[in-house]
């Protein structure tokens, strides 16, 4: 699984931090870091972030693959954003 | 072929090339098949790595939280191209329409993207930058290698340059517990994006956290030990710092080495554009089958004077990136110009700090929401008796309304009533900027040209 957030679109809402508490954590009042490449266990918390995020800023990878992570470019990806 | 059959070929089986396989040529890549190209699409990148996001690098890979070699940027779609990774392109022959590689190959195009983006600004004296434990940070390799090394973890880590990069390491150094010196020439951390007044704001978070901040010095030079690894950095004010890790954050260099003789208008500054993203030949003439994207474009901005402005902002290498894959397959009034307003983010000692608009174009900052000592507030920037700019430190929601005002040119000073205005920010100070032609560590926005309305040039035929 692969994610990135828009940091500009993000408004530090922190529904994602709540909800994928390993993947997603506040630093600070507003700033938010994330994992970009969390492991398939989180998959279910992802996908409920990604949902619940406000501004829509989180793209992720992967959510509905049942199989392991993408490897190497060009791989076909769903879109899942 | 009248346009329209043009481009009606164009999208079916018309070659594409993207010269650049990080955020911009991605999505550009994504665009193109979304809008229907159906053609042969080849990513060209010098990087041996499917295209991988920068700003986790100097933040949550410093921290820990993420690795610096797993943060591959999501696909948005497949985007079936034949990729040419490892490999740098070394030429452009513009009337053959062929780009050459450094491997000697050449791959032909119907319409290219030049999205190379910029390379950190190295050590300048060549001896020095060679010495273990001196580094810069752009690159997942570099990261990598800074990573390993902050694990050591080191006894004293030096960053020479308080601009956006330099002061992420600091605050990651800190976070960590490592002991950091930062040197910077000018008065200030971040002055050269955000001026002198939000600068010491910048300076007193450094020192809060325990950051050992010398400002208005220049590092004269690096000392290494017997066996070449850096133990040592001399400062123009006569002072030693001992230190086994340096990392060098003087800004980047954008990436048009390779276009040099190939009579596109590219230099230091970048690529000139037009509006569309199309470059411009040496000639001032604009090119139909070339277009830019991202770091490396430079492109006039009705907002700004009609300046071109090159940005390193991750929103604008999207943004742009977008409209240059549209306009690269459609045809005349079906074509969008871009005009994104600049915003970038960063995060240092657990304070994210946001900007929207052109902060380097005020003349004067009021705070309008918040106060500095809290530091949580709202700055505005003023230009010729407009809003321009407006940094955020921890106050980012109101910023969309920031740009609304930078949009429509809203009256500066700001006089209505804003949630949580204070009396110290009722009047405007100076936004103290230092001279540009002593630049400190490199901006991440560029105005370059002048704007047409200045009316500095003028023509003067010669006498036959």
């Amino acid at each position: 699984m692969r994610l990135v957030v828009d940091l500009n679109k993000c408004q530090g809402y922190a529904q994602c931090a709540f909800l994928a508490p390993g993947v997603f954590t506040m630093h600070g009042e507003e700033s938010l870091v994330y994992n970009p490449r969390p492991g398939t266990e989180q998959r279910e918390r992802v996908a409920r972030a990604v949902a619940a995020c406000p501004v829509q800023a989180i793209t992720a990878e992967g959510l509905d693959d049942a199989d392991e992570e993408p490897v190497g470019a060009g791989r076909e990806a769903s879109d899942a954003r | 072929m009248p346009a329209e059959a043009f481009h009606e070929w164009l999208r079916r089986e018309g070659r594409i090339v993207i010269v650049g396989a990080s955020l911009a040529g991605l999505r550009a890549a994504e665009t193109l098949r979304a809008e229907g190209f159906a053609g042969p699409l080849t990513m060209i990148g010098d990087e041996p790595y499917e295209p991988y996001d920068r700003p986790p690098l100097s933040k949550a890979a410093l921290l820990g939280m993420a690795s610096p070699d797993h943060t591959e940027l999501p696909r948005r779609r497949d985007i079936d191209a034949t990729w040419r990774l490892g490999v740098a392109a070394a030429g452009l022959d513009m009337a053959a329409r062929r780009v050459r590689l450094a491997d000697g190959e050449e791959v032909p195009y119907d319409r290219l993207l030049i999205a190379t983006g910029v390379h950190a600004r190295p050590w300048p004296k060549e001896d020095e930058a060679q010495l273990d434990g001196v580094f810069v940070l752009r690159t997942r390799d570099d990261a990598v290698r800074l990573h390993r090394r902050m694990k050591g973890p080191p006894r004293r880590v030096l960053i020479i340059g308080a601009g956006f990069t330099g002061s992420e390491i600091a605050s990651a150094c800190r976070n960590q517990g490592i002991a950091v010196t930062v040197a910077e020439r000018a008065g200030a951390p971040l002055v050269g994006a955000l001026g002198g007044v939000i600068g010491a704001v910048a300076a007193e978070l450094h020192r809060e956290n325990g950051v050992d901040l010398r400002t208005g010095v220049m590092v004269t030079g690096l000392e290494g030990d017997v066996t070449g690894r850096v133990r040592a950095a001399h400062l123009s004010d006569g002072s030693v710092v001992e230190t086994d890790v340096v990392v060098v954050s003087l800004g980047a260099t954008r990436n048009t080495d390779w276009l040099e003789g190939s009579g596109l208008g590219a230099g230091p500054r970048g690529i000139a554009c037009d509006a569309g993203c199309r470059a411009f030949d040496f000639r001032g003439i604009v090119t139909d089958d070339i277009y830019v994207a991202g770091d490396v474009a430079r492109s006039p901005h009705p907002l700004f004077g009609y300046q071109f402005l090159s940005l390193e902002h991750w929103g604008n290498a999207v943004a742009q990136a977008e409209v240059a894959a549209h306009n690269m397959i459609s045809a005349g009034a079906d074509r969008r110009p871009h005009m994104w307003v600049p915003a970038f983010w960063s995060s240092q000692f657990g304070v994210n700090i946001k900007s929207v608009g052109v902060p380097s174009m005020g003349e004067e900052v009021m705070i309008t929401q918040g106060s500095l000592t809290e530091r949580r507030f709202v700055g505005v920037y003023g230009y010729q008796g407009r809003v321009i700019a407006a940094v955020s430190f921890d106050n980012t929601r109101w910023l969309e309304f920031y740009q609304r005002l930078i949009e429509t040119g809203a009256p500066f000073p700001v006089e209505f009533t804003t949630v949580d205005r204070r009396p110290e920010g009722r009047k405007p100070v100076p936004a103290d900027f230092p001279d540009p032609s002593l630049p400190t560590h490199g901006p991440t926005v560029t105005l370059s040209g002048y704007s047409p309305a200045d009316r500095q040039l003028v023509f003067t035929p010669a006498r036959h």
